[in-house]
């Protein structure tokens, strides 16, 4: 390829992504640091220039709050939590039907993940909005559970965390369950052929040599569920209800109710830093994916 | 991986998780057909429902602003998620390669809260001190769109390159064909399936999303999912499962249409091989 071409290629997708997606993240740190004002913009300048003097303001309340304000601390931990559970079952949930996925002849398998694919097409929030007729107080699984006579009470669980794990694993048990497929689907079968000549009973096979090496799409698939989850809106702010406290809602309200920019950018810019060795994690693997 | 009958853990963990994933979806449609506006109380078939979601002027309004951003950002996105695919794959080590693969594989994991703010944020300054863009709108969405989408299209292409046998091109470099030639007639059609199913996630991705739109959107701007956010917010709304279905029945078609058109070039090559 001529210099030249190659050299716009490079271009053309690198100046899009440094302007759409690095910059606004360095005008994010930029914002952290100034404090709220009513007017347009609704922040401070951070250099001014006024009677000569060159002013520069920079703002560490924003930090000072979160860090000294219990609930935007307890947001974070809790998002993290969360996150971190739900991902635990949606590898439990995904792991078996992945592998089950991997077994079956390859015409079978096609069929498979389209089926697996084909809900994640539709509409993400329609999805977790299925789940509120489902498991509201006078829902589905209540109603059911109580004209079977197993319970007189309606069980509460709309509006608790139960239900956000419940929305986290049915959302993202996809982006699970591909990647460890992919890995499971090259795994050799020689391996396993070898381990039960030599007397291995299965499922100490499938400790010792499958778990072993798909070891990088169960990284990949936990990855893929546990950084977005973290951040997650749409789930808490639909079935968590005002209990569960998460720091993708504590950003929303911040923004559109309080309309404090500030804080939220530094509520954003915190959260990066959190996951910010998760990300690097993701990425390690998913480059060794377009590289190879 | 052996390969072959499934045994019967199989069976169950796949039809355990198929219900979990198929059982809400079903429960929608049903209910998209319900008389009463309870969940829990079956009051006969209808399909006013359906009616009410298609006189709805505001509900339609928006599904026509997000298939129009939808098609733009999928387009874009398509374009712009290919060549960054060759970069990644293609174009062997160059300066800053490191910081353009973070920087097309961050935004498949990035909580769209983060985004949607950083983008809102960007498009404000810009518009403070380059008076561009004055307002926000169907075109700050349509940036959004195509930034994160892109990540999307490239990892698809990306995987559909490091199949391709580079050895057709080479051969067409031998005889003397141009790049910009190799790439339209040689390499393009061979990539041709994995851009249009990078296109079409990206339409869907588009389609669906609701945080970052709600950043970056202005006034005369609501989405789909906005205007369906805003009306769930309020309480349960069998104009919603009335939509839901129609979404459903939507993307099974055109799945299984997809599905089906693979199946037959499949079996056309198959038999041409023999």
């Amino acid at each position: 390829m001529s210099k030249l071409g190659a050299r716009s290629l490079i271009a053309v997708p690198y100046i899009w992504l440094v302007l759409f997606f690095l910059v606004p993240f360095i005008i994010v740190v930029k914002i952290s640091f100034t404090e709220m004002q009513y007017a347009i913009p609704p922040y401070t300048d951070i250099v001014t220039w006024a009677d000569e003097a060159l002013t520069i303001n920079l703002n560490i309340g924003n930090y000072y709050y979160l860090f000294t304000d219990d609930l935007y601390f307890w947001a974070y931990i809790s998002s993290v939590r969360i996150a971190f559970i739900a991902t635990i079952c949606t590898l439990l949930v995904g792991y078996p039907i992945a592998y089950a996925i991997a077994r079956a002849d390859s015409a079978t398998r096609n069929a498979l993940l389209m089926l697996v694919m084909l809900p994640s097409w539709t509409s993400f929030l329609i999805r977790i909005y299925a789940w509120v007729g489902i498991l509201k107080n006078n829902g589905l699984i209540n109603n059911a559970l109580i004209s079977v006579g197993l319970i007189d009470q309606p069980v509460p669980m709309l509006n608790t965390e139960f239900a956000v794990y419940v929305g986290i694993v049915y959302a993202y048990l996809p982006f699970m369950i591909l990647p460890i497929y992919a890995n499971l689907v090259k795994l050799d079968n020689s391996l396993l052929e070898a381990a039960a000549d030599l007397g291995s009973p299965p499922w100490k096979t499938f400790l010792k040599v499958t778990l072993p090496l798909s070891k990088a799409g169960i990284i990949a698939g936990c990855m893929l569920v546990f950084i977005p989850s973290v951040g997650e809106f749409v789930i808490p702010e639909m079935l968590g209800g005002a209990e569960t406290l998460m720091i993708g809602k504590v950003l929303w309200q911040e923004f559109f109710n309080n309309r404090d920019w500030p804080v939220a950018s530094a509520v954003a810019v915190i959260m990066l830093l959190l996951l910010l060795l998760p990300i690097t994690l993701f990425q390690r693997y998913q480059s060794r994916q377009l590289e190879a | 991986m052996q390969t072959g009958r499934l045994s019967n853990w199989s069976k169950s963990f796949l039809s355990l998780g198929f219900l979990f994933l198929y059982a809400p979806m079903v429960i929608l449609v049903i209910l998209s057909f319900n008389e009463s506006r309870l969940v829990t109380v079956w009051a006969g078939f209808s399909t006013k429902w359906y009616g009410e979601l298609l006189r709805d002027p505001q509900m339609l309004g928006a599904a026509w602003i997000s298939l129009k951003i939808a098609f733009l950002s999928a387009s874009a996105a398509v374009v712009l998620g290919t060549m960054a695919a060759i970069v990644m794959v293609r174009m062997g080590h160059f300066r800053g390669k490191t910081a353009f693969a973070s920087m097309i594989t961050a935004p498949l994991v990035m909580p769209e809260v983060i985004i949607g703010l950083s983008l809102l944020l960007l498009f404000v300054s810009m518009g403070q001190t380059l008076g561009w863009p004055g307002e926000r709108g169907i075109i700050t969405i349509w940036i959004a769109h195509v930034t994160f989408c892109t990540a999307f299209v490239t990892v698809v292409v990306a995987s559909r390159l490091q199949e391709m046998d580079q050895s057709i091109e080479e051969a067409a470099q031998d005889l003397g064909a141009p790049p910009w030639k190799v790439f339209f007639l040689v390499t393009l059609p061979i990539i041709a399936p994995a851009l249009i199913s990078g296109w079409l996630l990206a339409f869907t991705l588009s389609l669906d999303d609701l945080v970052i739109a709600s950043f970056v959107s202005g006034p005369g701007s609501t989405t789909l999912p906005m205007a369906v956010f805003s009306s769930v917010r309020l309480g349960v709304s069998p104009k919603i499962n009335a939509l839901a279905t129609l979404i459903i029945v939507t993307v099974t078609m055109a799945v299984f249409v997809a599905w089906w058109i693979a199946q037959r070039s499949l079996k056309q090559t198959t038999h041409i091989s023999k």
